[in-house]
């Protein structure tokens, strides 16, 4: 079963993904994809805390998820799979391994230098740079944060 | 002078449902900001809201009351509170609990939370009463 959001979210598994998005999708299985929280068990037993009973969740660096992906799309499971900023899924997309697939932003927020361009996005050239390379991997990216909001083409955020 | 301690307590919550509830609570109660803060998740990161709540905890006995426990507030709160210390994190806040707590911040901890969550509880009503199992799994 292919997956069924792949998602840039920098609180990761939270309210909006588990009651928004999880109510919509089902998902039994949530792909943290993120380095340091794969290597931090009790972080990892926080996030488990949020996720419904149903469901299982997996920790996992980027060099992992690449070599699980395959497995995750094939299985009857339905995952979402999340990373907390746009290089880990543009690691994740490096080669065209998700070509075809949309990227959904749903909360990239304010720091130095980063300027508002919708209320859950927050962009500087940095990470506008790693769009236009995500989206150069055959991605397709829109910003959503719930199911129910409309979705903001990336040109539209890239200005 | 009273050397009493009172329990703060922080309501760390989404959207505007933190400043809602809390002037709610000051308008029936009649007590303000020293005994219930109001702090929201809104337009802030993990790191941001981690900063602002830790700025607010301090020594003395808090509760750090957060709304749904499988979101970003409630995670924020598990990640600063410290086990073994008079940091206490309450999931599910309702109104009714927080009238309560304003008018208990004196009584200890270990008797105070567990008289917070029974008075959450007890104030889920309906009219009619309808039949129900409280183990019953709620389906979604």
């Amino acid at each position: 079963m292919p997956i069924e959001l792949y998602r840039i979210d920098e609180r990761l598994i939270h309210g909006q993904v588990v009651v928004g998005w999880g109510t919509q999708l089902r998902p039994n299985r949530y792909v943290v994809v993120d380095r340091a929280l794969a290597h931090s068990h009790w972080e990892q037993e926080l996030y488990i805390l949020g996720v419904p009973e149903r469901a299982e969740a997996l920790f996992v660096s980027a060099e992992v998820a690449r070599v699980e992906l395959p497995a995750w799309r094939s299985s009857p499971d339905r995952s979402v799979l999340l990373t907390p900023d746009i290089k880990t899924m543009l690691a994740l997309a490096r080669g065209g391994l998700l070509e075809g697939e949309r990227v959904n932003l749903g909360g990239i927020h304010l720091r130095k230098g980063r300027e508002e361009v919708l209320p859950y996005i927050f962009l500087d050239s940095t990470d506008r740079a790693a769009l236009r390379d995500l989206e150069a991997e055959g991605v397709r990216i829109t910003a959503q944060d719930l199911p129910g909001s409309p979705k903001v083409p990336l040109e539209s955020l890239l200005g | 002078m009273s050397d009493e301690v009172l329990v703060r307590g922080i309501l760390l919550a989404h959207g505007s449902m933190a400043q809602g509830v809390a002037d709610a609570v000051r308008r029936i109660s009649g007590v303000g900001a020293e005994a219930l803060v109001a702090v929201s998740n809104e337009g802030k990161s993990p790191d941001t809201l981690k900063a602002e709540l830790n700025g607010l905890l301090s020594d003395g006995p808090v509760i750090v009351f957060t709304d749904l426990a499988s979101g970003s507030c409630a995670l924020t709160a598990r990640v600063c509170c410290r086990p073994g210390t008079d940091q206490v994190v309450v999931f599910g806040v309702n109104l009714p609990m927080l009238l309560d707590f304003v008018f208990h911040r004196h009584l200890p901890l270990q008797e105070l939370v567990p008289r917070l969550l029974d008075r959450g509880k007890e104030s889920l009503q309906s009219i009619p009463d309808f039949p129900h199992d409280a183990d019953r799994t709620v389906s979604d």
